[in-house]
């Protein structure tokens, strides 16, 4: 008998060559860093070395401000993640469900999706002036289109033979959004998700930045910069890349372990 | 002996004078004509002919997905209106829940039945074994083979003890040997559960191998051009005389002469 039933093999576990290839670029960046900076080749109030950048967090008076800057922005982050990725959620599964909520809803969300976030921060100011209300609702704003708008499409990607299955064997609706609307919208919830907590991040500095006023990683930049001190300012901007990178690649391994039905080869 | 305990209960399926039409580029494209048919319990009927003539669609008016036609189809003399559970289908895509494991696709069949968790959890696992799946209630779609991943849709159309199975070319897309493979576990499985069965096939040979009568459609529009009755006891042998013959006779009629 060929059909024999075995199991496809497992999938190979961690793929230590791809992230050697993914350390090829940083490091080549920290060398020329390093050369250009050390090789007299810069004026070095520009562009700072390397191990200064390091030891600043530690030993340097502003520098040390960075620890509870980081803090107040990732508690933004979290607040206004929360909120937006969850009314993001909420709405975009709304109008993927519903043909009506789409009709009703969609071309108001479409439209609002078409502004550009950054034109959002002279009226929140104008609105919630500039304390932590306007900050948390733009990171909040970061967070919801992405979300709202991968539901969707995770929703209406559901394949119509599935929906055919589920009439078949006569699903109920709590069935029917448990083991199917829920499930199969997830892998794109889950991107979505991954996108709405990088523009969040994006967002909360960026609002930071704007609005000025309060601690954070954005006003810690904007002092750096108003101090010409351009070792905070390098310090702010590699601190903000690797938080950026860390959720991405945080992200992509607790999604990959809650998808495993997926297999390597989705 | 059998797996199952329950059998399921009997059906008598009429198909009265049938017609069907889609609407294209709005112009209406009819696609089933004047199909009339009856099935007795426990009958396996297959249904041929070119692709294209309405098998399909024929299964899904059966099955309850469009109510969309003229005619009547009656099942025990009652008129079918949507899906219900005591019909089965196996579609031609195996179309399992990809994110749920062998057991629980299998199990979706039994939401909202009201008989005590351990009769239901019972009912998956004597179906996991019908089909010989055992040992694999707790993989995924993706682990599966082409036929195993079809066992399981069967596992799955069959959990409800639906009186009438439908299969459209479920061993279609399967590798000559897994399906010669199959077709014998279908042959076990009717036998044993005593379901009613009609099966589209494009397979001539697995038609007679299988049915008691083998239905021959022609397309545009797609209508019934004869009805042969195999009339050979099981198991039958594929290289007698007399299973050439009905098979002859099938492939003279698909071939329109
Ligand atoms: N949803 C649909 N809309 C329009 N035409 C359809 C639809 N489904 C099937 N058809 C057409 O109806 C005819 C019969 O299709 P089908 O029942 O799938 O044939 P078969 O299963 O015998 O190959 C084909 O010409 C097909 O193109
Ligand atoms: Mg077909």
């Amino acid at each position: 008998m060929s059909d024999a039933p075995s199991l496809r093999s497992a999938r190979p576990s961690f793929n230590a060559g791809a992230l050697g290839r993914g350390l090829v670029i940083p490091g080549l960046i920290v060398i020329a860093w390093t050369v250009v900076t050390h090789g007299g080749l810069v004026s070095s109030n520009l562009l700072v070395p390397i191990e200064r950048i390091i030891a600043l967090p530690f030993t340097d008076e502003a520098g040390v401000q960075l620890w509870p800057a980081l803090l107040a922005s990732i508690v933004r982050l979290i607040f206004g993640f929360a909120i937006g990725a969850s009314a993001g959620i909420a709405l975009g599964g709304l109008m993927g469900a519903s043909r009506l909520a789409d009709r009703a809803l969609g071309p108001s969300f479409n439209a609002l999706r078409q502004i550009t976030l950054f034109a959002w921060i002279p009226l929140l100011t104008a609105w919630f002036g500039n304390g932590d209300m306007p900050k948390i609702i733009y990171v909040a704003m970061s967070a919801f289109f992405p979300a709202a708008l991968n539901s969707y499409i995770g929703l209406r990607g559901i394949s119509a033979q599935y929906f055919e299955v589920a009439s078949v064997l006569r699903l109920s609706r709590l069935t029917r959004i448990r083991k199917l609307l829920l499930p199969g919208a997830l892998p794109s919830i889950f991107v979505g998700l991954q996108i709405a907590l990088i523009t969040a991040w994006l967002g909360t500095v960026s609002s930071e930045y704007a609005m000025g006023n309060g601690r954070g990683l954005g006003g810690f930049l904007l002092e750096g910069r108003g101090q010409f001190r351009m070792d905070v300012v390098v310090l702010g901007v590699v601190v903000l890349a690797l938080v950026g990178y860390l959720i991405n690649v945080g992200c992509a391994k607790v999604f990959r372990r809650l998808l495993a039905w997926q297999g390597d080869n989705k | 002996m059998s797996a199952v305990e329950a059998f399921a209960p009997r059906a008598t399926l009429n198909i009265r004078d049938v017609s069907k039409s889609y609407v294209v580029d709005e112009k209406p494209l009819p696609v089933l004509r004047n199909i009339a048919l009856d099935v007795q319990p426990g009958e396996f009927v297959s249904i041929v002919g070119a692709s294209g003539c309405g098998k399909s669609t024929l299964l899904r008016l059966v099955v309850g997905l469009d109510a969309d036609y003229e005619g009547e189809i009656l099942l025990n003399g009652r008129r079918i209106e949507g899906p219900g559970r005591e019909r089965g289908i196996v579609f031609q895509e195996h179309r399992l829940f990809p994110w749920l494991t062998v057991e629980d696709n299998i199990a979706l069949g039994l939401d909202g039945s009201d008989e005590p968790q351990h009769v239901l959890d019972k009912r998956v696992r004597d179906n996991i074994a019908l089909v010989g799946l055992a040992g694999f209630e707790k993989a995924y779609p993706h682990q599966l083979s082409g036929g195993m991943a079809q066992r399981a849709a069967i596992a799955r159309s069959l959990v409800t003890q639906p009186a009438i199975l439908l299969l459209d070319e479920p061993l279609g897309a399967l590798d000559s040997i897994t399906r010669a493979y199959l077709q014998k576990e279908l042959l076990r499985i009717w036998q044993q559960e005593r379901v009613t069965v009609i099966m589209v096939t494009h397979d001539v040979d697995e038609a007679v191998f299988l049915s008691d009568r083998v239905v021959v459609m022609e397309p545009r529009p797609g209508r019934i051009r004869s009805i042969v009755p195999v009339g050979l006891t099981h198991p039958r042998q594929r290289a007698s005389v007399e299973f050439a013959r009905v098979k002859g006779e099938i492939l003279r009629d698909l071939s329109g002469e």
